[in-house]
């Protein structure tokens, strides 16, 4: 079956809150083509492909892919292992700590290839790709156009039907991008039943593609092939057409750039320069003897790749960064990252938008006209003009992060130029802006530049924007490979573009043209096909094992998040061992005695004896007993009032006062029984010699047991209860945490786009947070036993068991909590306060379980430390076996598996 | 200079900036610290899930903590083994009442290990047979009181008070039937500063202590990561302004925050809702407060200078967090941990010291003259971590 369309949309709408990513779309993309989506960030794009993918759910209108509804489950379920997605930014979806092969590696395993056949198909991508000899470097340690070349083998590891692309190459170097198109045109030769859908910024490539539709504010603007839509709207590039075809009113700010000469300057010190600027981080060498010299009012470009060493050499000139090597200097000055005069003289734009995206657009303007300390009397008329030649007066009590990528960057650019600076340091100001508001941008630019003599230092990695430079600089890997205008760059190369000639230093950079190779597929030698063992749709154990042992290998590769899981369990045991203790001794008590009789001295002295008491200096008035309580130096005092003796002598019942410091109840509370323990032994003692050794007082002996915990100490029973405490909290927040860390780095697009199952996915990725909470429960068992001796007095088997079935209902448990949040840092807070409040108040830490009352004891009881701390504390001190605790088992695994299903219903496969 | 054109701009741009002020005078760094706090205030008004929290933190939060879990006894769960079934045995059992001890239980006596055990019962009494008749007589039998001693905040106290209302019913009782009692020495025990000894005095004042570390911490840490995330911090080193500006901006805003919250806590909460009395002045403790304030807001930019993401700092936080407020006092006295560990605490934790300085000042009205050593000793701590702070954020963002 052959399809005409492989992706049809039909009258899609999609909404982001109030705003509108698409807005009624109709679409036929054609089957075995390359289609291209064009048109600047935020038009929709990105949303369209997700919906095609099946990644995004359908809000409203049919998607219908491989002729099938997307909208039906069980259809995506069965066809998402015929499309491989590849979301926008550098390397979205792998995993940085993974090394190349490790990565293939996991999508190979998700796709159920057997061992040896993985291990094929890899090498065979990796020499198609050039990354053969770098399959054991992590991946965050890959340059950009490496970056997405991984992440293309990924997408090809199952021979996908259908491959989407969202904005490839955006951001990688001239070379990196052509190889990365060679590639997909010769796998497309190979396999010419493959469908493309890309996606992306770059006007000059997508002109290659077969097909196009062309995107503006959430509509299609234009389809068609190419040539097709150059002819219709009479242009001669796909840049000018897109202006042609975007609606009037649009049309009607552009105004074509117009590039003026400069003045010539007779000063002959240049504005900026550089000699052999070098930056280290490590080893890692970022910018590499970088020289050049701009001179006062010159627009200078430097182009290269992300990660080239464009931005770190811009920190450098505006002294945020010290150079390891090397100098530079402004204005002839050597750049002193101490000498605020200079930073007046700088104006800088960061890449992306770094303003406060919480202050209006006026207060921003106005925060940086203090800090400038711009004079008083002139700032609100500056602000005034700023907002009035930026274009900036209707949108200047909205905050920032409502307004189009355009409008920000001129709100940037007139932060940027408020103080008037003579230098301007832009990093990739245009990046991702529609070609309307880039070349009013542009045209800003050359106005400063002719106008006022501002030298301007920009860095870009589009061609067109380079060509527009008095001058510019190739970069590569912190190298600069060539300086001087753009025209005498092609000329020197002896190319047409410019490029080609950047292509051309860049070869000659890397030492062999490897390009060639991929371009040349031998016959035969096509990819062997992907073998898929498993049918989509249903359980793999293998997909399972696949998230484990990633998730594990990552987990150990993270000092941070393996520290926190291994040491911080012993910290906080360590903590409540020696910080909770509830065994009160040596308070501190001083006697105010007003009698001064014998008897009263054998009252005070009656409690010298004990261990709980310790005597300070006696006490002469009743101000000094103020004065000594206030300063917190006494716990409690014997106020024996004068005539005491002589009342003791006479029979007359005889009230003497012990004051105790109440300020802490606990402390309070138990001096108090200690005071009645010692008075009454004081009483009988008198009533012995009263009235001789037979006296009775009392009619009945008490006597009390103290049971499990026979010298009473607090260690005891606190230790057993903290391992409750600790296991709870920290699994919770490391599943939540491994949950919500994919939200957010993006790399939970490939449990979106593989047929990876909810119960594989989260079951996966529980494991390894089970295995490690086993292994801080023994390192916690053996830190109770030899460091606070506390030791297991029952079977320490059920203590295992429990606490096995504990961890994976706490584990569980972080997994509820991080389908509902988005952040980490929203999941670690939410799992601790919703963990640490219960498991502290209602679990029989403090309290016990049996003390609580109404709302207390319901949420105790309908969490799972409250269930699990009469197995610690029982298997600890009780004596306890199986047989005892055999219903806190049951209990705890069904709190287990309610957490699993629970996360499951509420875990969504599709985004909103 | 020599071009003209160029003469006029710098002469222009030399106009534009004040040249009254130096960019190393005094008023200078003050005005951006001033700017900064303004901005940094704006801020925390724009997120309103960090303000719910600390709006949550300091009321209803500080409500439920005290009366909530508490350490005093109340609602004992005892277990009665009546032997006896006299009247007197069975005015022991009625003598166990409310809020102290929950309705004795009766059970049998081979029932006590399985309820003990499960932890469903916390004491037991054993009334022997012919307990009354031996107690009329004068033979004075022996009751005995199981107590679950792995239950710590209640059995030490629990068995003292069952020892005493055991102890009255019977004098009670013999008194009624003619026995006598004389006690030579009446001891009256009263309880300073907290005459009831009720835990939610303690619990609502540390809670709100514990708020204002928890708090400061997180909400300075993630002020200065945001900045980093976003970039913001970058652009306003590029502009006239030092690191000490842009710490001391963040430290005085949250400080702000932070301090009014906890004033109004203490008032509204702690003395008018939950009806504790507040002996000391409290603007003495917000004084004293805003030096701890100043010190843990510093170690909260110490954190975000260590993590590099949000999600870093939380894993960060929580652990220092825990062992600062469990080994500070506020949980249990600091006499009960031993020496070396409350000493290491007092050197390297300000919290000790704050929590020593508000129990004098809010519950004992200790003045100036009392707790200066511990004001002197957190300002030492935070001048310690502020210096360490600002070295590490120089390192941070110039990667010196």
């Amino acid at each position: 079956m052959i399809e005409k369309t492989i992706a049809e949309l039909q009258h899609v709408t999609h909404r982001y809150g109030t705003t509108i990513a698409l807005a009624d779309v109709n679409l036929e993309i054609p089957a075995r083509r390359m289609a291209g989506i064009i048109g600047p960030d935020g038009v929709g794009k990105s949303t369209l492909l997700a919906l095609v993918s099946g990644v995004r759910r359908i809000q409203d209108g049919h998607v219908t892919v491989f002729e099938g509804d997307m909208e039906n489950r069980a259809f995506r379920t069965a066809n998402c292992g015929r499309i491989a997605y590849m979301p926008q930014g550098l390397g979205r979806n792998l995993y940085p700590t993974l090394s190349v092969f490790e990565n293939i590696d996991f999508f190979g395993r998700l796709f159920g290839q057997p061992s040896a056949d993985r291990r094929g198909r890899i090498d065979e991508l990796l020499r198609a790709t050039d990354l053969d000899p770098f399959e054991d470097r992590p991946a965050g340690k890959l340059s950009g156009g490496m970056k997405q070349k991984l992440s293309l083998c990924c997408a090809l590891m199952h021979d996908p039907d259908l491959l989407v692309l969202d904005e490839p190459t955006t951001g990688v170097d001239p070379l990196s991008r052509r190889q990365f198109w060679d590639l997909i045109n010769s796998i497309r030769k190979r396999r010419p039943q493959m469908s493309v859908i890309v996606a992306t910024a770059y006007m000059d490539e997508a002109a290659r593609f077969d097909w196009l539709a062309a995107m503006d504010d959430g509509k299609v603007i234009a389809q068609g092939a190419p040539k097709e839509i150059l002819q219709r709207t009479n242009a001669a590039t796909l840049e000018d057409a897109f202006i042609a075809l975007l609606p009037e009113e649009k049309r009607a700010q552009h105004k074509k750039v117009a590039m003026r000469p400069r003045p010539a300057s007779a000063d002959a010190t240049p504005a900026i320069e550089a000699e052999g600027l070098t930056r280290r981080f490590g080893d890692f060498v970022a910018v590499d003897h970088v020289s050049f010299r701009i001179a006062r009012g010159e627009i200078f470009g430097f182009l290269g790749s992300n990660g080239c060493g464009k931005t770190t050499t811009m920190k450098m000139l505006t002294g945020l960064l010290p150079a390891t090597e090397g100098s530079a200097k402004l204005f002839g000055e050597p750049i002193d990252s101490d000498d605020m005069e200079m930073r007046r003289h700088v104006g800088y734009m960061s890449q992306g938008f770094s303003l406060y995206s919480e202050l209006t657009v006026r207060q921003n303007l106005d925060l940086h006209a203090h800090l400038y300390h711009l004079p008083e009397n002139e700032i609100a008329g500056r602000i005034d003009e700023l907002l009035r030649n930026y274009d900036l007066k209707h949108v200047a009590d909205a905050r920032p992060d409502s307004l189009p990528l355009g409008v920000k960057q001129r709100l940037q650019l007139a932060v940027a130029v408020l103080h008037r600076p003579a230098i301007l340091i832009l990093d990739e100001p245009t990046s991702g802006v529609d070609p309307i508001a880039r070349d009013a941008f542009w045209s800003t630019l050359i106005d400063l530049s002719r106008d006022d003599g501002v030298t301007i230092f920009l860095s870009t990695h589009f061609m067109n924007e380079a060509e527009r430079c008095d001058r510019i600089s190739l970069m590569n890997a912190g190298k600069v490979l060539a300086v001087g205008t753009p025209a005498e760059i092609v000329e020197r190369r002896g190319v047409k573009s410019l490029e080609e000639a950047f292509i051309s230093y860049l070869v000659e950079a890397t030492g062999a043209d490897r390009s060639r190779k991929t371009e040349q597929p031998t016959d035969g030698a096509s990819l062997p096909t992907a073998n898929l063992a498993h049918a989509p749709g249903r359980f793999s154990p293998g997909r399972l094992w696949a998230y484990a042992r990633r998730e594990t290998i990552e987990l150990l590769r993270d000092p941070i998040r393996l520290s926190f899981a291994v040491i911080g369990p012993l910290i906080l045991m360590m903590a409540f061992g020696y910080g909770i203790s509830f065994d009160v001794e040596n308070l501190k008590y001083a006697a105010f005695d007003q009698d001064q009789t014998q008897e009263s001295r054998t009252l005070v002295d009656s409690f010298a004896g004990s261990r709980y008491f310790s005597e300070q200096p006696p006490i002469g008035t009743t101000s000094e007993m103020e004065q000594r309580f206030r300063s917190g130096e006494l716990q409690l005092v014997v106020e024996i009032p004068s005539g005491f003796g002589r009342d003791l002598e006479n029979s007359r019942t005889p009230e003497i006062a012990v004051w105790i410091d109440g300020a802490m109840p606990f402390r309070g509370e138990t001096a108090r029984s200690y005071v009645s323990g010692i008075s009454a032994q004081y009483v009988k003692q008198l009533a012995v010699e009263r009235y001789g050794p037979n006296a009775v007082l009392s009619p009945v002996n008490v006597e009390t047991r103290f049971r499990y915990n026979q010298s009473f100490e607090s260690v005891n029973a606190i230790l057993p209860s903290v391992i409750m405490l600790v296991l709870i909290l920290i699994p919770a927040i490391m599943s939540a945490v491994a949950v919500v860390r994919e939200k957010e780095t993006g790399s939970i697009a490939n449990f979106r786009s593989t047929p990876t199952s909810k119960f594989e996915f989260l079951f996966g990725k529980q494991l390894p947070y089970v295995a490690v909470s086993m292994a801080s429960f023994v390192l916690l068992a053996l830190l109770a036993i030899v460091l606070f001796h506390v030791s297991v007095k029952g079977s320490f088997a059920t203590l295992a068991l429990g606490t096995l079935l504990y961890v994976f209902a706490t584990t569980g448990f972080g997994q509820l909590v991080s389908t509902f949040t988005r952040t980490q840092v929203a999941a670690v807070f939410a799992t601790s306060i919703l963990s640490i409040i219960p498991a502290v108040n209602f679990s029989g830490l403090l309290t016990p379980v049996s003390s609580l009352s109404g709302g207390a004891r319901f949420i105790g009881l309908t969490f799972p430390p409250a269930w699990y701390q009469p197995i610690s504390v029982g298997t600890f001190t009780k004596a306890l076996e199986l047989s005892d605790l055999w219903f806190n088992l049951v209990i705890l695994a069904c709190f287990a598996l309610v957490y699993l299903m629970a996360a499951q219903i509420f875990l969504k496969k599709q985004e909103d | 200079m020599s071009s003209p054109d160029q003469q006029a701009t710098s002469q222009k741009r030399k106009t534009l900036y004040n040249s009254k002020t130096k960019s190393s005078s005094l008023s200078w760094h003050l005005s951006n610290i001033y700017r900064l706090t303004v901005k940094e205030l704006r801020s925390i008004r724009s997120d309103p899930v960090m303000l719910i929290l600390v709006l949550y933190a300091f009321s209803i939060a500080v409500y439920t903590v005290a009366t909530g879990a508490s350490t005093e006894a109340t609602n004992l769960a005892v277990g009665f083994v009546d032997e006896d079934h006299s009247d007197l045995s069975r005015r022991i059992a009625d003598g166990l009442t409310p809020p102290l001890f929950k309705p004795a239980v009766e059970i049998a006596a081979p029932a006590i290990d399985a309820e003990m055990d499960a932890g469903r019962l916390v004491f037991v009494i054993e009334i022997p047979p012919k307990f009354e008749a031996d107690v009329l007589a004068g033979r004075q039998p022996t009751v005995q009181v199981n107590v679950d001693a792995t239950a710590i905040t209640q059995a030490g106290n629990g068995a003292i008070y069952l020892q005493t209302i055991i102890a009255n019913e019977v004098s009670a009782f013999r008194t009624g039937r003619g026995g006598t009692s004389d006690i030579p020495v009446n001891v009256e025990i009263r309880e300073k500063f907290n005459p009831n000894t009720k835990s939610s005095w303690f619990t609502s004042v540390m809670q709100v202590i514990n708020n204002v570390t928890i708090l400061t911490v997180i909400l300075t840490g993630a002020a200065l990561i945001r900045e980093r995330e976003q970039g913001t911090v970058e652009h306003l080193l590029v502009m006239p302004v030092v690191p000490a500006e842009i710490m001391l901006a963040k430290i005085l805003a949250n400080g702000l925050v932070i301090l009014t919250a906890a004033g109004l806590s203490l008032l509204l909460v702690v003395e008018w809702w939950l009806h504790v009395p507040i002996a000391g002045s409290i603007l003495l403790f917000l004084s004293g407060s805003s030096i701890y304030v100043f010190t843990v807001a510093a170690l909260g930019i110490l954190l975000g200078t260590i993590a590099t993401s949000m999600g870093q700092f939380g894993l960060l936080a929580i652990p220092v967090l825990l062992v600062m407020q469990l080994l500070s006092g506020s949980t249990t006295p600091m006499e009960s941990m031993p020496v070396w560990l409350r000493y290491a605490m007092q050197i390297i934790s300000p919290t000790p010291h704050y929590v020593a300085f508000a129990q004098g000042v809010l519950y004992r009205g200790a003045d100036l003259s009392i707790v200066w050593p511990q004001l002197v000793a957190m300002a030492v701590i935070g001048a310690g971590y502020f210096a360490f702070a600002l070295h590490r954020f120089r390192q941070v963002i110039f990667g010196a």
